[in-house]
């Protein structure tokens, strides 16, 4: 199969409008990623999986990834005038890295046997922008791994033929596979409450009636 | 929190029309499961029916949902591999085979040539338990109750001991590790592992005999669910299942892990992709995992089990990503893992092959009697602890 670099440059002149960046792998046996923006990732796979050389036509597996808001560090040489001499000084310097979602897609061929090339899409925040665009049109192997993506991360796939949860019920609320979702505390369920258990659960007793005060 | 029982959003059941436009009569909506004896476990198919004819099917997954995914990226690497034996819980040697194989792609650990064949071994035994397992479930689907799941598991419970003996458990054996496998085998038990699977033929001989051409067994399966090649490929369908619908894909081939490359067998494939064709495809699969049975026990090396440049306890693979993938009995089991240099993953993930072979359950079903939808569930093979996960 062409490297990564050879998709790129190919994708690149096909379609001149699309970003696509090559993420770096530090692991050595796993393989690097292709990391294409929203607009164009449509666009993109149906590129990957009808073209002659790749024909990806089979998408193995579709994940979710969380990454939220996180602070990098960085130490930068700065020069600053010390009592009159001029010194190297090491300074932090801290920037917040928003946070998004990532899907990641394993495409392989069934007909050629090669693969995998792996495609991410990232959405521009985890609030309210979660929007990316489904393969599932293209793959139908992705139609219930795309559910379960929204179902447990919050990705809205556009176009999508039947996007409902898939695990968790239909009423339930919020996305449980994400790093700060933070379990509902059922302790009116545990059938004999004690020591710290109790204590959380007292708090779901109705208040008891409080006796009457006679003048 | 109440929870309340509500049928799915995207339903609609109107009555079916005539060329006039007058009702003919109302379409029958039924809830199959989750406790109906033939979806194997707790899962749910809600039905329309027009007379006994299937017009939509919708699966509905969840009743064993506990999060596994999110338990793996809360515990360290070594922990998750007794919660790996649950997912496909007749199949745990492979799964585990699946996961130290990942994980071993991500700490770039060799595995000696002995623990290299005892996997091998295990993982065709399994392949074994599971098809004949699946094959007297499958008849039971279609009324020939008890007897030949009996035969079938009889023959289970012989490689259960073997399983046993080495690991200490039947079904949740626990048994591979980054690196290597936990224990070591004795030549006593590679005696027994032989004459078992010496004995294996006589019994698909047996078993063939009484279903192979069984009037009922071809009348119900023949030209019921197919499944076409393309639709197979677009769909993610894997193992048994693909092979059946005439695509040559077995990863054992394909991306040759482990050892496989120096056993001689075939890859068998179907042509119609019906249920008999998956039936038939399972019954020679059996056949090629003897095959490679035999040429393993009798090239097993000595040596040890376990690489000793790998650190079980307080291991901390280097940051990056992998994704490791096996040829299970019921379709391409793979791991995707993102480690971050900590000693639990970033994110875990298991991509289940029953849960992605459900995809096309309603596709196949149409048009065929709520009866034949039944053998077609059983002949996808889903185990709901990998489906929910």
């Amino acid at each position: 199969m062409e490297t990564l670099e050879q998709i790129k440059a190919r994708l690149e002149a096909a379609l001149p409008s699309a970003k696509i960046e090559i993420v770096a792998n530090e692991c050595a046996a796993g393989e690097r990623s292709l990391l294409v923006d929203a607009a164009s990732g449509f666009a993109v796979a149906k590129f990957l999986r009808d073209d002659a050389q790749l024909k990806l036509d089979y998408c193995s597996n579709v994940t979710g990834v969380d990454w939220p808001d996180k602070e990098l560090t960085e130490k930068i040489k700065v020069k600053q005038v010390v009592d009159g001499v001029e010194k190297e000084v090491e300074e932090v310097k801290k920037t917040l890295r928003p946070g998004f979602l990532e899907v990641v897609y394993h495409l392989y061929s069934m007909g050629l046997k090669h693969g995998p090339v792996v495609l991410r899409m990232r959405t521009e925040n985890r609030a309210d922008k979660t929007h990316l665009p489904s393969l599932t049109p293209l793959w139908r192997g992705a139609e219930f791994q795309e559910r379960e993506v929204y179902d447990l991360y919050g990705v809205i796939f556009d176009g999508h033929p039947d996007l409902r949860r898939i695990l968790m019920w239909d009423e339930f609320v919020g996305f449980p596979m994400r790093r700060d979702y933070v379990a509902p505390d059922d302790f009116e369920y545990e059938p004999t409450p004690h020591d710290e258990v109790l204590v959380e659960a007292k708090k779901h007793y109705p208040a008891e009636p409080k006796a009457e005060v006679k003048p | 929190m109440n929870v309340l029982a509500t049928p799915p959003k995207n339903f609609e059941v109107k009555p079916k029309l005539d060329a006039k436009g007058e009702e003919l009569g109302e379409l029958l909506e039924v809830s199959m499961g989750p406790h109906h004896p033939s979806t194997h476990g707790v899962f749910r198919m809600d039905v329309v029916l027009d007379g006994e004819k299937v017009v939509k099917l919708k699966p509905v997954f969840g009743y064993l949902h506990r999060n596994h995914e999110k338990i793996g990226e809360n515990i360290s690497y070594l922990a998750n591999m007794p919660y790996t034996d649950r997912l496909d819980y007749f199949c745990s040697m492979t799964n585990n085979w699946a996961y130290a194989l990942t994980i071993e792609k991500l700490a770039g650990l060799a595995v000696p040539e002995r623990a290299e064949h005892i996997r091998v071994i295990m993982a065709e035994l399994t392949r074994l338990q599971n098809h004949t397992c699946l094959i007297g479930f499958f008849v039971q689907d279609m009324g020939a109750l008890g007897t030949p799941m009996m035969y079938a598991f009889r023959e289970r419970e012989k490689i259960l001991d073997l399983f046993e003996e080495v690991s200490g458990a039947r079904m949740m054996c626990n048994y591979m590790r980054f690196g290597g496998v936990r224990v070591d085998v004795n030549d006593e038990w590679i005696a027994r592992t032989k004459k078992v699977v010496a004995d294996y033929s006589k019994f698909l001989d047996e078993f063939g005999t009484f279903l192979t051409e069984n009037e009922i067994v071809l009348a119900r399966t023949q030209f019921v669910g197919v499944l076409p090649k393309d639709l197979a490929v677009s769909a993610s369908i894997t193992g048994p299942m693909l092979r059946a619908a005439g695509v040559n894909y077995d990863l054992r081939k394909v991306d040759k892990y482990g050892i496989y490359s120096r056993f001689n067998f075939q890859v068998p494939v179907g042509e119609h992709g019906d249920i008999y064709d998956r039936y038939m495809i399972r019954v020679l699969e059996m056949r090629e995992s003897i095959k490679i049975l035999e040429q393993a026990l009798r090239d097993i090396p000595a040596g040890s089990v376990m690489d000793p440049k790998a650190k079980l306890r307080g291991f901390r693979p280097k940051a990056g990503e992998v994704y490791g993938r096996v040829e299970g009995p019921k379709g391409e089991l793979g791991f995707y893992v993102i480690s971050d240099g900590s000693p639990n993953p970033y994110r875990y993930r298991v991509r289940p092959p029953s849960f992605i072979n459900l995809t096309i359950l309603e596709d196949i079903c149409l048009g065929h009697n709520i009866s034949d939808a039944v053998v077609i569930l059983g002949s996808v093979d889903i185990v709901l602890g990998e489906v929910d996960r």
